[in-house]
């Protein structure tokens, strides 16, 4: 069947008999079309579930981040009604209680972000504060009355899923919504009968167990993006419900991207003083970012890591472009979908313990892929001429070698990260931060290349041991720490060696102490001199301190940053110097900025300009700005078009082209 | 520039400027914009410098003085370009000339304005360049023989400046071609300053052969062999080979997007017809003129999920398929959308709820954008939702199908059927009725310049009528319009003054073409 045709513009195709199919089959199916004898299946499986395991890693961490957001939302929520509750008839707090509170939050500009926040704030709120949570966005609410429509849907369907557990028989509540009048006073009136039934229900029931909510748990409606509601809709809905305030409690929570100042501009003053606005700021997404690479990818538990061309290109594009986490994430997930397809032997890549198995299983192939592997030659190269040739020819010692390597991979990969973490301690508090402010910079500029040979490593070297004694003291402190906490096993000296500077440390301050002493001494003396004995003594003093030798605190300074280096020089190689690392790491940043932030315009323009590129013929072959006759006409006409543009006649053009 | 000065001024007998004062004027006056004219602006943008431009009105003028040699050299030609008549060749290469004569215009004027700088008491160049200055902003019905005699006044310096950069007075050359340059700036700034656009005023209805119809334009075009259809099919093969990486990407939650020149259609095709055959599917024409998101969802709701009825809003009925999906995990639809970018499916809320349904789990989509903002059409929160990949698939195909919905200047225009329309109805009408209908369209050909032009009223027609001896009393007439109106000939329109007005809704041309023929028949 075409799909041409002057009088329809969609065509559905079903297949013939309706095969069932479960997805994941086709998705392993497309993939094992390409390469079968690369254990396609092994990989895909492997991708999932490393990918799985790092999504559920990573809202882990969200919702780890949210934490303090939330808990500091429910109390204020918790707070705002409890008035309410005690039903007082005063007149003030009836005053009062024609505001509505309301939180404003704060979330950023990374739009994208924020769903996952309201998901789990919405969660927590119907978990611990009511059931009674409606969720709006600015596209569904053009006007008022679909606001009202909106919000009274959510609620009512949110409500007969709370019922249903206790009553069997709640036709009288799922009334279709769109026979109920949305106004606030059938919203009242619902709450009212609502309220009745739960009351009734705990009298008879005896308050059951499960009821965490409170006797009338306030209605919170929140609106997702405020800056994006018409203001009338947001004045209409704050005006009426201000009114019927003490009917229903409701709470808002506006969801604000850029400032909290948006309240005043969107709302008059007459509407904002019906809110009762107190503000919450959610975590920046760039701390959100940093806590997702250092928990993510400066970890060892994840086997796949990320190149440094590739960890440049997401870290860009996030900066640069969107500010998204979430971004940032898919960045991920492609490259590791992209990583599991393309690189064969992408099998190892997975936790050790499987990853020596596999290497048993390897086929043949594999084999000769592992051999083909540059890192690989390298290695083979560094052998003796025996080892040589039983690494070309036999499998079964290629698969120990493997082993081995891949087991000094994992290795390298644990201290790496802590002497990381270590070398970030005293390069993040350095004035001017030649080595970046971030661990990420740091892990990059580690991964580029050997950075010991970097000039910033250097002049960081340099600053370092200009540093006063007790940031030194509390940077070696934390270096104790980290390593203590470290997984590693070769950090046992290390940490012993760390201690014993910091007691030299401490010795040295109690001698200093007494140096002190017996220095002031000597300057009480010379005070008695007379000017021309003092010039002449201090001129010695200068001479002295020009040439003097270092004090014991320099000298033992030196030694720490010394130490430090070598750690450095020991344990911060490149990765792409390591053997097999193919396995593990992901390169190809060029595949992951034309998929994530491609350039159409681009694209187009050079097409039509340099037909060459694609079309790999001589003849289009040219130089510097010119085009060839030969290119195909809209190349020409695109030329023509841009050099002059206005002067062209269309007929003149269309009878008599170029 | 110097040289050709003293040349022309010198045969002229005006005051020789020395060469030096010369340069350091144009030392002094070498301006910012000249200085960086010589830094390119990149690989790809590379049209931005002057040179480009220089060389390819080099180009044009070479072809404009030469209109038999660009006639043959033309291997672009459609067939019937061969079979024009002489007359009309010639008159387009005349044309040319007078085009370039005009782009001449802008060489011109910057030895105008250095001469003007110099303050030379020149008069009688000074007239000469104002003379081809008003040659620009006459029409170009202008004599033919004055246009050239200009044309080569003007050729000499022109050639000249040409000859002055040959001679081996380097460090002269040197300066006097980066004089070259910033006046070749300072042209093109000129070139795009004036607010009067000079292109010829020719247009297709002058054209004298005769146009062809929608269908044998279409035959004529298929003949035309396609350029480099090897170099293309190794860009598609090269296409080809990712189709079971995007099957695998979809299926990871990714949705796929092309870009890059050429009509990506035969590739989607071909994905389809290779891959999806055993998956239920659905293919939107984007570039259908009257596609609608409605039109979509209601293919999708009817023919996939079998549902019979109809929904009240598009958010509905988006969320009807969220739950179907949601319900049975293992139903899954493939989306293929051609020109997702299309005029019908670009509009905010479209996009809005497209991103929606494709961020549904059991629904991949496909598409491919050609227009160069497309981009443009979303915002973040549509991205996050659409998650796309990028692919850039450029084809070089011709956009056949895309643009199949489009009339084509070359072609007939709908015109045409009103103009056969009218002839057929008023054959089968009486001679008077003929007549009247024939009064109306006279009397608004005469009007066609006033565009507040209401159109007839009753009683003026009347009135004509009357003295054409067509009609005897004004209730004939009513039959007769009513008549006309049941064909839709005329239209009726109440003016402000509650005159009822009479017009003939079809544009001048086919009106002028109708009135032609009637005279023939006559």
């Amino acid at each position: 069947m075409s799909t041409h045709s002057i009088s329809k513009g969609c065509f559905v195709f079903k297949p013939p008999s309706k095969k069932r199919r479960v997805r994941q089959e086709t998705a392993s199916n497309s993939t094992e079309r390409k390469n079968d004898s690369e254990d396609t299946e092994l990989r895909f499986a492997s991708c999932q579930s490393l990918w799985a395991q790092i999504k559920l890693e990573t809202e882990k961490i969200q919702e780890n981040l949210n934490k303090q957001l939330l808990d500091n939302l429910v109390s204020f929520l918790r707070r705002s009604h409890s008035e309410f509750q005690e039903k007082t008839t005063e007149w003030s707090c009836q005053m009062k209680s024609r505001e509505i509170p309301t939180a404003a939050l704060v979330l950023g500009v990374n739009v994208t972000d924020h769903d996952m926040t309201f998901k789990s704030l919405s969660e927590v709120l119907q978990d611990d504060i009511t059931p009674y949570v409606a969720l709006l966005e600015a596209k569904d609410c053009p006007g008022i009355k679909n606001l009202m429509q909106k919000l009274m849907g959510q609620l009512m369907n949110c409500c007969i899923d709370i019922d249903e557990d206790s009553f069997e028989d709640d036709s009288h509540v799922q009334v279709s919504q769109n026979k109920i009048r949305c106004s606030m006073t059938s919203l009242i009136n619902w709450y009212k009968s609502v309220m009745k039934k739960t009351d009734s229900e705990t009298t008879r029931k005896k308050r059951n167990s499960s009821s965490r909510h409170w006797q009338s748990p306030p209605v919170v409606v929140i609106f997702k993006d405020m800056e994006s509601f018409t203001t009338k809709v947001l004045q209409d809905f704050i005006v009426i419900s201000s009114h019927h305030i003490h009917e229903l409690p409701l709470a808002l929570i506006f969801g604000i991207a850029t400032s909290p100042m948006i309240i005043h501009s969107l709302l008059p003053h007459s509407v904002s003083s019906l809110l009762c606005i107190e503000l919450f700021q959610s975590l920046s997404c760039k701390e959100h970012l940093s806590t997702i690479i250092d928990k993510l990818l400066l970890t060892a538990w994840c086997p796949f890591k990320l190149g440094e061309k590739v960890l440049k290109v997401l870290i860009n594009i996030f900066l640069y472009h969107d500010f998204s986490v979430q971004n940032f994430i898919k960045g991920f997930q492609l490259c590791i979908v992209e990583h599991f397809y393309s690189q064969p032997l992408s099998v190892l890549c997975c936790e050790l313990v499987d990853a020596k198995k596999r290497v048993n299983t390897l086929s043949h192939n594999q084999c000769e892929n592992i051999r083909r592997l540059p890192s690989f030659r390298r290695y083979v190269e560094s052998q003796v001429s025996e080892n040589q040739i039983a690494l070309l020819t036999s499998d079964s010692f290629l698969k120990e070698v493997t082993q081995k390597l891949l087991e000094d991979l994992q290795l390298y990969h644990e201290n790496y990260v802590s002497v990381l973490r270590c070398l970030h301690v005293f390069t993040s508090s350095l004035p001017k931060y030649p080595l970046g402010k971030q661990i990420r910079e740091l892990h990059c500029a580690c991964l580029e290349n050997q950075v010991w040979e970097t000039e910033e490593y250097e002049s960081s070297l340099q600053l370092a041991r200009m540093l006063n004694k007790s940031d030194l003291v509390t940077m070696l402190q934390q270096c104790v720490e980290i390593f203590v906490s470290s997984s590693g096993k070769e950090f046992d000296k290390t940490v012993e060696k760390l201690k014993e500077f910091l007691t030299q440390f401490q010795e040295l301050e109690a001698e200093a102490f007494e140096e002190d002493v017996s220095v002031s001494s000597e300057k009480e003396l010379q005070k008695k001199t007379d000017l021309y004995h003092l010039q002449k003594t201090l001129l010695e003093l200068k001479e002295s301190r020009r040439s003097k030798k270092l004090t014991k605190f320099e000298m033992l300074r030196f030694e720490v940053v010394d130490y430090i280096d070598s750690l450095v020089r020991n344990y911060l190689v490149p990765a792409d110097h390591k053997t097999l690392y193919e396995v593990v790491y992901f390169n190809t940043a060029s595949v992951l900025r034309g998929h994530l932030n491609a350039a159409p315009r681009t694209a187009l323009h050079t097409a039509l300009n340099n037909p060459y590129c694609y079309l790999k013929n001589q003849a289009l072959k040219s130089d510097g700005g010119s085009i060839s006759n030969k290119a195909p006409d809209i190349c020409i006409a695109y030329k023509l078009h841009l050099e002059c543009g206005r002067l062209i006649n269309l007929v003149d053009w269309l009878e008599c082209p170029f | 520039m110097s040289q050709p000065e003293g040349k022309v001024s010198g045969a002229l007998e005006v005051k020789f400027v020395p060469d030096e004062a010369v340069l350091s004027h144009i030392a002094d006056d070498a301006d910012p914009v000249g200085n960086g004219s010589g830094v390119s602006g990149g690989e790809v943008y590379s049209f931005q410098t002057p040179k480009c431009s220089s060389k390819m009105a080099e180009l044009a003028s070479e072809l404009a003085q030469t209109p038999g040699q660009s006639v043959a050299a033309d291997h672009f030609k459609c067939p019937e370009k061969t079979a024009k008549t002489p007359q009309s060749s010639k008159r387009s290469g005349s044309n040319k000339v007078q085009q370039r004569s005009k782009k001449k215009e802008f060489l011109s004027t910057t030895p105008y304005r250095l001469r003007k700088r110099l303050a030379a008491p020149d008069s009688c160049l000074e007239s000469e360049s104002e003379y081809s200055a008003s040659c620009s902003e006459e029409d170009d019905e202008e004599d033919q023989k004055e246009v050239s005699t200009v044309l080569s006044g003007q050729k000499t310096p022109a050639k000249a400046t040409a000859a002055a950069t040959s001679p081996p007075r380097n460090a002269l050359a040197k300066k006097i071609k980066e004089e070259k340059m910033s006046s070749l700036v300072e042209e093109y700034f000129e070139a795009h300053s004036s607010s009067k656009v000079l292109t010829s005023n020719r247009t297709l209805q002058k054209l004298q052969t005769r146009r062809l119809n929608q269908k044998t334009l279409h035959d004529l075009l298929k003949k035309a062999p396609l350029a480099y259809a090897a170099e293309m099919k190794k860009l598609s093969q090269q296409h080809e080979s990712l189709f079971s990486k995007w099957m695998l990407q979809l299926h990871l939650g990714f949705n796929i997007i092309l870009y890059g020149l050429g009509s990506k259609r035969d590739l989607l095709e071909k994905f389809r017809t290779s891959v999806l055959q055993d998956s239920a599917h659905l293919v939107v024409n984007g570039y259908f003129p009257s596609i609608t998101v409605r039109s979509i969802l209601n293919s999708i709701t009817e023919e996939v999920l079998d549902h019979i009825g109809s929904f009240r809003s598009p958010l509905g009925q988006l969320e009807f398929i969220h739950k179907r999906f949601k319900e049975d995990a293992s139903l899954e639809l493939y989306v293929l959308i051609h020109n997702l970018d299309s005029q019908m499916l670009r509009g905010e809320r479209s996009q809005q709820i497209l991103a929606q349904l494709s961020s549904l789990p059991g629904v991949y989509l496909i598409a491919s954008i050609d227009h160069i903002n497309a981009p443009l059409m979303w915002d973040q929160a549509k991205l996050r939702l659409y998650n796309w990949l990028w692919y850039e698939t450029t084809t070089f195909n011709p956009y056949v199908e895309e643009t199949s919905y489009e009339n084509s200047l070359l072609g007939q225009q709908s015109g045409s059927l009103a103009l056969s329309s009218l002839t057929h109805v008023l054959r089968s009408l009486t001679l008077n009725a003929r007549g009247i209908f024939r009064l109306l369209a006279r009397y608004q050909l005469e009007n066609k310049d006033n565009t507040s032009y209401p159109g007839l009223s009753f009683q003026d027609f009347y009135q004509q009528c009357r003295e054409a001896f067509l009609v005897n009393s004004d209730l004939t007439l009513r039959a007769q319009l009513t008549e006309f109106r049941d064909h839709k000939l005329i239209r009726t329109k109440r003016g402000a003054d509650g005159v009822e007005y009479l017009f003939i809704p079809v544009d001048d041309s086919t009106l002028t073409d109708f009135l032609e023929k009637e005279d023939e028949d006559v």
